[in-house]
């Protein structure tokens, strides 16, 4: 790959495009992986509360789950989980488990 | 053109906080030091007359001063700063990032000597030591205009995207009175008209600035900022004219005095050293002595073709640096300068650098006239501490 | 502090800082940058210090901000601050912002704050700019590599303040920021924790509108996993056990009146805390303590709460 010239940047190294570091996926930087089980999940909300990348996303819909009905969901987006483990350290339930990447 | 002409007496840093009046700036941040601290007694009153539509920052310290314009600058106000000598020093770090930055900022420098020992006179060693910082730098010699350079300097400064400052000879020229013709302030705003810049802070328009730049991008910036200082040559010299055109005053980058058919110069920059020697030019002259002097008055990006073509004609000349660079191959910095752009352009001739004026020592007009007759009688390449007892 | 969100389900949803960033995985700063985002809302200016934070969020041509963003130095970012705000300010009046009532936001580490941005800071402080500056405190220089700063505390371990045979990690106690920030009569200050989102997003939303008043400031403990040595999912744990065993109590200065907040407004009772022992027992950094130490660390942080417990009488 090339880089731009120096004529080509904008000027004072000023970075036009808010929330660039999203073109850098995380995922590679995991060694245990976050899986949500879904059925022991009470919805408390705090894996997405605590998440440091905010990579717990809540979905909203209608989510029937051993006889109860919720109206959000939450999914990890493994593009950018870096496999801390806060998550699975803070939930109630024990519902998020820390498997390892496969190598 | 201007109508009716207001002439006022006006100190030097008067003169340049009635620039600042007419450049209608946003945002002012200042910290007392002698002799700059008149300025802000200035601007004080005009905002507080309401003469100045303004946000006075009083900052705890030159550092914060200069941080404070940054700030401001980059959210797209029009802004200000004047300093001295330790202020300057304190604020070093920042000018390396403010011009990094590309933030067109005006600092005024009425220059003083350098601690140790504590001095509140006159030399170069404060602005010397900032030459290399990425700004543009002028040097006044005489409170018009430094008024009309500082107007000047809002207009190449937001052409160029780079910070410019105004320096001249602090208490000998911040602190004397002359005439001083003040432009008509309307006239002034049309001339700086506020053009767009590139980027600004504006939730409307986010932007990241003063990011970290890894080996892959860092030195891509720094040509570029390189290049900038570089073309903004020919901004100051366009705006110049145009000032002139305008306003009826111009300076060139260069100024001569009797030159035109000179054998011996000297060359140095300031209001006291001009001044003298121009007269000791004079006497010179009456002597039998073909003698012309040239004044620096853009020092950053530097004028070296201007220069080399002033000195076209001389037998040999002596560069008047009025600050020290301690350890250099030659101590003083506009010597330095000359050497490097005469080895470039395959000059050589005799030029002596004589270094005088140090915390105000008194260059008496007799000193000068030495000097031309030293370069008649025993041109050399050699430094001369000029006026010390040794 | 006034409550904008009583629950969870109030908080803003909108992510408003990139995820792709270099913070380490499990950095407490990084929650608290998260949230900070979230919580000012898009029109903002956000000054940032020199440190982990800044250096982290924007490698070139990368950024995790979508705020407007300046980084200029370490220790002015108060000063830096002050300067946006006055130039918002007459340009407003001057008709020349079009971006209506934007706010300006400081965020700068413990190095930033107790140390070397002191000065500036209070500078700020004492012009009465109207910025909400935020400390996020990880307790020592950790962009450099973990040196000691003012804000370490005493007998922790970091690459200046090694433990030996002579001496054994800080000699120092940490400073109090909150006292010196108080002691220049701001509006509001306030402590927060990362482990305790709620009380901290409606101090950061009470503190950004006290600013119409004139500066205020936030204290965010902000665990750090190397330089703490501690497992990187224990952030938010260590968090929790810094306000459970008092060792970082939760409190805001509101006009003059000082305000414990839940779970610390029942420390003033020393029973209810933890024991000190629990927090400090996860770091690595406390791991050579020796029992008389945490007595000694304990004695100090009694006689803080004493400290406190006035300060709630004022
Ligand atoms: C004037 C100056 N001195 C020193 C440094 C080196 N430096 C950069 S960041 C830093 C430490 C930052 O510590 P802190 O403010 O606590 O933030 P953290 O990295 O811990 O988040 C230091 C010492 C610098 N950049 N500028
Ligand atoms: S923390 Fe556990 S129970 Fe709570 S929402 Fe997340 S997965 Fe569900
Ligand atoms: S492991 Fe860490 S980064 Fe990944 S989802 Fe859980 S808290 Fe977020
Ligand atoms: S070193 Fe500490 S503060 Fe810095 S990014 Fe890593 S965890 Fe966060
Ligand atoms: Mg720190």
């Amino acid at each position: 790959m090339s880089l731009p010239k120096a004529s080509e940047l904008p000027i004072g190294a000023v970075i036009p495009e808010p929330g660039s570091t999203r073109r850098n996926k995380t995922a590679g930087w995991r060694t245990l992986k976050p899986v949500i089980h879904d059925d022991r999940c009470v919805r408390c909300q705090l894996c997405w509360l605590y998440c440091p990348e905010g990579t717990i996303v809540e979905i909203k819909g209608v989510f029937k789950v051993n006889g109860r009905t919720y109206d959000t969901k939450y999914e990890i987006n493994y593009d950018y989980c870096k496999g801390c483990g806060i998550c699975a350290n803070e939930c109630p339930t024990k519902a998020i488990e820390m498997v390892p990447e496969a190598p | 053109m201007q109508k009716t002409k207001l002439v006022e007496a006006l100190t030097g840093n008067y003169a340049a906080a009635y620039a600042v009046k007419a450049s209608d700036v946003d945002v002012i941040a200042v910290y007392p030091i002698t002799p700059q601290t008149t300025i802000v007694e200035k601007l004080s009153e005009f905002v507080a007359n309401g003469e100045l539509n303004a946000e006075l920052i009083h900052v705890e310290s030159e550092h914060s001063a200069l941080s404070a314009v940054v700030g401001a600058s980059a959210a797209g106000a029009r802004v200000f700063t004047a300093t001295s000598s330790q202020g300057l020093e304190l604020a070093h770090e920042i000018l390396h990032i403010a011009s990094a930055m590309r933030l067109p900022i005006v600092m005024a420098v009425p220059t003083r000597a350098l601690s140790a020992p504590i001095s509140i006179h006159n030399d170069y060693g404060d602005v010397m030591n900032a030459r290399d910082t990425g700004w543009i730098i002028y040097i006044a010699a005489s409170a018009q205009e430094v008024y009309d350079t500082i107007i000047q300097a809002y207009r190449v400064a937001e052409t160029a995207n780079l910070p410019a400052m105004v320096a001249y000879d602090g208490f000998l020229m911040s602190h004397t009175v002359e005439p001083v013709e003040l432009n008509d302030e309307e006239e002034v705003r049309k001339f700086l008209p506020r053009p767009l810049r590139p980027y600004t802070l504006n939730p409307k328009r986010p932007v990241t600035m003063g990011p970290l730049a890894s080996p892959d991008w860092y030195y891509e910036f720094k040509y570029q900022q390189a290049t900038a200082l570089r073309e903004a040559y020919k901004v100051v010299k366009e705006v110049d004219a145009l000032y002139g055109e305008k306003f009826g005053r111009s300076y060139g980058v260069v100024e001569t005095y009797r030159m035109e058919d000179a054998d011996y110069a000297i060359v140095t920059y300031g209001g006291a050293a001009y001044g003298n020697a121009k007269a000791a030019a004079d006497m010179a002259r009456e002597r039998g002595i073909a003698a012309g002097v040239v004044r620096i008055r853009l020092y950053r990006p530097f004028p070296s073709m201007d220069v080399l073509r002033a000195l076209e004609g001389v037998k040999a000349f002596a560069v008047l640096d009025r600050a020290i660079m301690f350890g250099s191959p030659a101590e003083g910095p506009l010597y330095k300068d000359i050497a490097t752009a005469m080895f470039m352009h395959g000059v050589d001739k005799p030029a002596v650098n004589i270094i005088h004026g140090i915390g105000q020592r008194t260059m008496y007009v007799e000193d000068m006239y030495k000097i031309y007759t030293m370069l008649k009688e025993r041109p050399s390449k050699e430094v001369v501490f000029m006026g010390v007892r040794v | 502090m006034k409550v904008y969100y009583k629950t969870l389900r109030d908080l803003p949803r909108e992510e408003l800082f990139a995820p792709g960033h270099r913070m380490c995985a499990g950095c407490g700063a990084a929650i608290a940058m998260r949230w900070i985002t979230k919580t000012i809302g898009p029109n903002a200016v956000i000054v940032n210090a020199t440190g982990c934070v800044e250096v982290t969020t924007t490698p070139y041509p990368e950024t995790a901000w979508m705020h407007p963003y300046i980084h200029v130095a370490f220790e002015n970012s108060a000063a830096v601050a002050s300067g946006v705000e006055a130039a918002i300010k007459t340009l407003k009046k001057k008709g020349r912002w079009d971006a209506g009532d934007s706010k300006v936001v400081v965020i700068a580490g413990d190095g930033g704050t107790y140390d070397i941005g002191l000065q500036s800071l209070s500078g700020m402080l004492e012009r009465r700019h109207g910025v909400l500056y935020i400390l996020y405190d990880n307790e020592a220089y950790m962009n450099t590599g973990i040196q000691r700063s003012g804000s370490t505390p005493k007998y922790a371990w970091t690459t200046t303040t090694p433990v030996g045979t002579a001496l054994r990690g800080k000699v120092q106690w940490k400073k109090d920021i909150m006292g010196i920030v108080m002691a220049h009569r701001v509006p509001y200050a306030a402590t927060a924790s990362v482990a305790y989102i709620l009380d901290m997003v409606n101090k950061i939303k009470t503190a950004l509108d006290y600013t119409e008043e004139g500066p205020t400031f936030l204290h965010i403990f902000a665990p750090c996993v190397p330089g703490w040595r501690y497992p990187e999912n224990k952030t938010v744990e260590i968090a929790r056990l810094a306000v459970e065993t008092g060792y970082f109590p939760l409190y805001e200065w509101d006009h003059g009146k000082l305000k414990l907040n839940p779970p610390s407004n029942n420390h003033l009772d020393k029973s209810k805390r933890k024991p000190l022992k629990e927090y400090l027992k996860l770091q690595g950094r406390f791991a050579h303590l020796t029992e008389q130490e945490i007595a000694e660390i304990e004695k100090e942080l009694d006689a803080y709460w004493e400290y406190l417990g006035k300060l709630t009488q004022l």
